[in-house]
């Protein structure tokens, strides 16, 4: 057994799995608050993504095309909220996802028609050339992503926890009529979650276009996080980062060990079946709290 | 008026309208409108049997197309001389026998299961295709084209007889669906996607009627995925039935209406009809001039906000809207959650 | 509210009834037909997932076709017309958009959906409508066959000559055929039919050759490919061949770098080769070798007329310039300039008028393009020759290899040939269970006799 090998097929797939997590968030996010699954989170990283990249082609520099994106990201939250979600209050789960769905469709469309259909590089900066360490190789930029993603966890953990508005939005979620009583105005609210949720698409829209590049697969990167938050549960952050990276691991040790006996090919549904089987030893994912109800 | 209301009339003028239309000199009407109309609407009836009465969801439909499309496709291919109408039922049962599998354990458990479960099998599914050469006679590369068809010497090779095949095997079905819904079995659906304590409690055997469900569904679709792929497209390919597809199928039955028969061919022909006819609207009104592209984004655009807006506006669908304009006798069967169903 | 309710639903229901009477009322309509046109219908994709390739393509294609109208007048005095229908790459779209456009007067020369899904979906229709359909570089390999599929031309190159030259070519990098047993070669591909369709060729060669082979499969749309590169570098080949789609490429080229895999031991296929696979990824894609079937660059003199006759005069397709002289504008060009000599080698036969899709036919059957004849297009260095007989619609394309610097591909290989010979019996034994298998007599080429 080739430990040294191993050893780095486990830090590349918990590596991959951070990639996952940083986009699972911004599902948690939405969901965590409002009861909604946001298909259309693989479309706002698409969006934010390609607003960025065009910008900054334009020769806007780098945290002038940051600002203006999340602006924009912000405006397209407060919309959200505005006309899609607040006249969908009442209706079933599905309903809300199918809106969401149809949602990603106009996001999709309108960045295409927006910034147009070509291919771009995204470059960060950061080489995404192996650090050796001991035969074992760990990318920078992958390190770099991981320390991205625990940013902003620990940023999101300081807004739940220590601000007012993260109180607001733990009280949203846990009972809004209750919350209604107390006051809190639900739609600012929302908007607020969506927009922070449009900072953690533009996030994790540079990063993973800086690594596939910027163009319309971008936002195929939302089938991934299905599975992360099975396993981590819907609505939990910390189960969002735990679930990515066992993700991320097993689908990659399968993927070696496994895909050759079958023909290779596997990393696109192994990581649905394991999401199947923690459903059925752990409905609720490692962390979650909420009863996942009925779609 | 009120000979249309009654279901078996409405159903007769709706098939004398279909069969009108073949009267029509028009291949394009048949092969771009009519054929996919009628495999979608086969589809999504049978995607409503299981979301719509029986209360689960299924993120895969599009998968158990597949499954269907290339059951019919190895049936013909192993079994020479076999006929085709008992190809398509066969690909029907074993697209059932499939859906059984990927649906057994998760029927037994509360609402999401069977959708990331389904979700896992359109995966699974195109993987199966397009890695075992099995599945198209040997060939490695997994895309087959469907070889001609014949029944009892008849070839059907021609746009209209292709549609005349797809209309009977769906007026068939769509008949028996509508048996169906009235039946016990369906009632005993209905039981279960509104309380299933209750059902229960009421003597409904409340797992037999899942997988019964299940199976009809599977059974549904699995000859919608054939009839799309020897009718309509005539291509047999993995990828023609991906992730994309079954999200559209779920939207024609959210926007035709949830348990309703005639949901399934209005939101059908909403979905296949409404693309083509913006598409057409905008050569039309920007002629030559103007990038093609530009059109299809915006047709994008406007697809994901008519479902939005319908969503909003009628949130049961298509068939509730034809009710509310009184064409339709509604059969109000007040529930805990305030929502009335039709039954067909 | 309520009826603001009734009146959307009115207004669907109308929809939903009108539209069939729209569409009808469209095809019934009998279009305006100009005496001497050659109508080409393109089924374009310049949306979605593999957008960038298709608005290269289409735009070289259409923009030669403005080329001859405005500098030589059209074919012979035939303009050349043209209609796009967005596909998005998707083939009912292109099922569609061949049925909207089938009926046009005057009626198709040839169908360029540059689509292998599309392309075999339109295979037995094409073949009623007696209409040819072209697929330039891919599409299905045994139609290579003429004897069985008269009416589909897979011209250029087709997916198992590209196997046999990228092989010859890492032979011809390694001192030599004879090298290769010593050799160990890695095929990474796409996880679709295209990925898989050269997977028993690989096999054959490597047991021709006695090279080391190991395929590996990404499955669509191979954004992530970890795992795939650590095989890779545990089996350490000495060669990768990247048969990518969209956006694997740059994904697979990023990554190679990651595992340290050298991008100028990577060679790309016909479907990985553009600026559009090479620039996302940076300088990880320095050094990255792929195949060409045609020359990169602005400096061929069509080209160049090109941009002083049609661009000049505002007719220029392409929005951004620069992607002119691109790898999938130039391969549009080709097209270009294929379908209109199959035209011009028409008209010779049959008049200088409009011609039908079954003489256009005839024309793609007999087009001889030497070296000598390619030079008079104006296209010398762009691509080498064709030679399409009945037999071979391919015609026996040669093809070449280009480098990618960071910013532009370089060409550093002589125009290589394909093992024809050793593919042609696995070809033509496919093309007659195709026939065997939907009820077709294969021609016989010996006997030419025009069927038009």
């Amino acid at each position: 057994m080739d430990w040294s090998f191993f050893a780095g097929v486990v830090i590349a797939g918990l590596l991959a799995g951070v990639m996952y997590s940083l986009v699972a968030i911004g599902f948690v996010l939405i969901y965590k608050t409002s009861g909604v699954f946001n298909f259309a989170q693989g479309a706002m990283v698409l969006f934010a993504a390609l607003t960025f990249v065009s910008l900054h082609e334009e020769g806007v520099p780098f945290w002038g095309a940051f600002a203006i994106t999340l602006a924009a990201m912000i405006v397209l939250g407060i919309l959200i909220e505005r006309l899609v979600l607040r006249p969908l209050i009442n209706q079933p789960p599905i309903t809300l996802f199918m809106a969401t769905l149809g949602l990603s469709y106009i996001i999709q469309g309108a960045a295409q028609m927006l910034w147009g259909t070509q291919v771009h590089q995204l470059d960060l900066g950061i080489a995404d050339v192996p650090l050796p360490l001991n035969n074992i190789l760990i990318s920078q930029f992958d390190l770099f992503c991981a320390a991205v993603a625990g940013g902003v966890v620990a940023a999101l953990s300081l807004l739940f926890r220590y601000t007012n508005l993260g109180l607001a939005f733990r009280a949203a979620a846990g009972d809004s009529f209750a919350a209604l009583n107390t006051g809190l105005r639900l739609p600012f609210i929302w908007a607020a979650v969506w927009s922070v949720a449009g900072f953690i698409a533009l996030v994790g829209g540079l990063l993973w276009g800086a690594r596939t590049g910027v163009q319309f697969s971008l936002s195929l990167v939302v089938l991934k996080s299905l599975p992360v938050l099975v396993v981590g549960g819907f609505d939990s952050i910390a189960g969002a980062i735990v679930g990515g990276l066992l993700i991320g691991l097993t689908e990659t040790l399968a993927e070696i060990y496994v895909g050759p006996l079958v023909g290779g090919g596997i990393d696109q549904w192994i990581a649905y079946v394991i999401a199947l089987i923690f459903l059925l030893v752990k409905p609720n994912g490692l962390f979650g709290q909420r009863s996942v109800e009925r779609v | 008026m009120k000979f249309i209301r009654s279901e078996p009339a409405a159903f007769g003028l709706f098939l004398l309208l279909a069969l009108a239309m073949a009267l029509i000199p028009s291949d394009y009407l048949f092969d771009a409108v009519l054929t996919p109309f009628l495999a979608v609407s086969l589809a999504a009836l049978g995607l409503n049997i299981l979301a719509g009465y029986a209360g689960q969801v299924s993120l895969g439909s599009a998968a158990f197309m597949a499954i269907g499309a290339f059951s019919t496709y190895d049936l013909l291919y192993y079994i020479p001389g076999l006929p085709l109408l008992i190809a398509f039922a066969g690909a029907g049962l074993i697209t059932a026998a499939v859906a059984l599998v990927f649906g057994l354990p998760g029927l037994r458990l509360k609402g999401f299961y069977l959708a990331i479960s389904t979700l896992a099998a359109q995966f699974f599914v195109q993987w199966v295709f397009t890695n075992f050469p099995w599945f198209s006679g040997g060939d490695s590369s997994g895309v087959v084209n469907a070889p001609p068809i014949a029944i009892g010497g008849i070839l059907i090779g021609s746009p209209l007889r292709r549609y005349l095949l797809s209309l009977l095997i769906v007026a068939v079905l769509s008949g028996f669906a509508l048996l169906l819904t009235r039946s016990r079995v369906g009632q005993s659906f209905l039981a279960i996607r509104d309380n299933e304590l209750a059902a229960r409690v009421l003597g409904v055997n409340v797992l037999k009627t899942k997988l019964i469900a299940c199976a009809v569904s599977g059974f549904y679709i699995g000859i919608a995925g054939a009839l799309w792929a020897y009718l309509y497209v005539r291509l047999i390919e993995p990828a023609g039935y991906d992730l994309n597809f079954s999200f559209e199928i779920l939207f024609v039955v959210i926007i035709g209406g949830l348990a309703s028969v005639r949901g399934a061919f209005l939101g059908a022909a909403f979905m296949v009809v409404l693309p083509l006819a913006l598409s057409r609207a905008g050569a039309a009104i920007f002629g030559d001039t103007f990038d093609s592209g530009l059109v299809d984004i915006s047709e994008q655009i406007i697809l994901g906000v008519l479902i939005i807006l319908f969503l909003r506006l009628e949130p049961q669908g298509l068939s509730a809207l034809i009710s509310r304009l009184g064409l339709k006798k509604k059969q109000s069967h007040p529930l805990p959650s305030g929502v009335s169903h039709e039954f067909n | 509210m309520n009826s603001i309710k009734r009146l959307s639903a009115l207004l669907l229901t109308t929809a939903i009834a009108g539209a069939p009477m729209i569409t009808m009322a469209q095809t019934m309509t009998p279009q305006s037909s100009t005496a001497q046109e050659q109508y080409f219908p393109l089924q374009s994709y310049r949306v979605g997932p593999y957008a960038a390739g298709g608005t290269g393509f289409f735009g070289g294609f259409i923009d030669y076709m403005n080329l001859i109208n405005l500098r030589d007048g059209g074919v012979n005095g035939v303009k050349l017309t043209w209609s796009e229908c967005e596909t998005q790459y998707i083939v009912e779209k292109g099922v569609e958009c061949y049925e909207r456009m089938k009926n046009h007067v005057p009626a198709p020369s040839a169908w360029n959906p540059l689509s292998v899904g599309i392309a075999y979906a339109m295979i037995p229709d094409v073949t009623a409508d007696k209409v040819p359909l072209i697929t330039i570089d891919h599409g299905r390999t045994d139609s290579t066959d003429g004897a069985v599929f008269p009416y589909v031309f897979p011209l250029l190159m087709n997916p198992y000559s590209e196997t046999s030259a990228i092989v010859n070519f890492i032979g011809s990098r390694s001192g030599g055929d004879d090298k290769l047993a010593t050799k160990s070669i890695v095929v990474l591909y796409h996880g679709s039919p295209y990925g898989r369709e050269t997977i028993p060729i690989y096999a054959l060669l490597a047991k021709k050759y006695g090279f080391k082979l190991q395929q590996i499969e990404v499955p669509d749309p191979g954004t992530e490919q970890e795992a795939q590169w650590l095989q890779i570098r545990r089996i350490h080949p000495d060669y990768v061949v990247l048969r990518g789609w969209g956006v694997m490429n740059p994904v697979a080229l990023k990554t190679a770098q990651k595992v340290g895999f050298p991008a100028d031991h990577i060679v790309g296929n016909v479907w990985s080769n553009s600026e559009e696979d090479a620039k996302p990824a940076g300088d990880a894609a320095k050094g990255y070798i792929a195949l060409t079937t045609q020359a990169t660059g602005t400096q061929y003199p069509v080209i160049q007329q090109i941009e002083q006759t049609v661009y000049t005069a505002g007719k220029g397709d392409m929005a951004d310039k620069s992607r002119i002289g691109s790898v999938y504008y130039n391969l549009g060009v080709v097209n270009g300039i294929l379908n209109v000599e199959a035209v011009r080698i028409a008209q010779a036969k049959y008049g200088d008028h409009t011609l039908t899709g079954d003489q256009i036919r005839w024309g793609f059957e007999h087009l001889n393009l030497d070296p000598t004849k390619v030079q008079a297009l104006g296209a010398a260095g762009l691509f080498h020759s064709i030679d399409v007989t009945c037999s071979d619609h391919e015609g026996h394309g040669l093809v070449t290899f280009q480098q990618w610097d960071g910013t532009q591909w370089h060409r550093i290989s002589d125009w290589i040939a394909p093992d024809w010979a050793l593919l042609r019996p696995i070809i033509e034994a496919s093309a007659n269970k195709y026939a065997a298998q939907n009820g077709i007599t294969p021609r016989n080429c010996g006997t030419q006799v025009a069927s038009n």
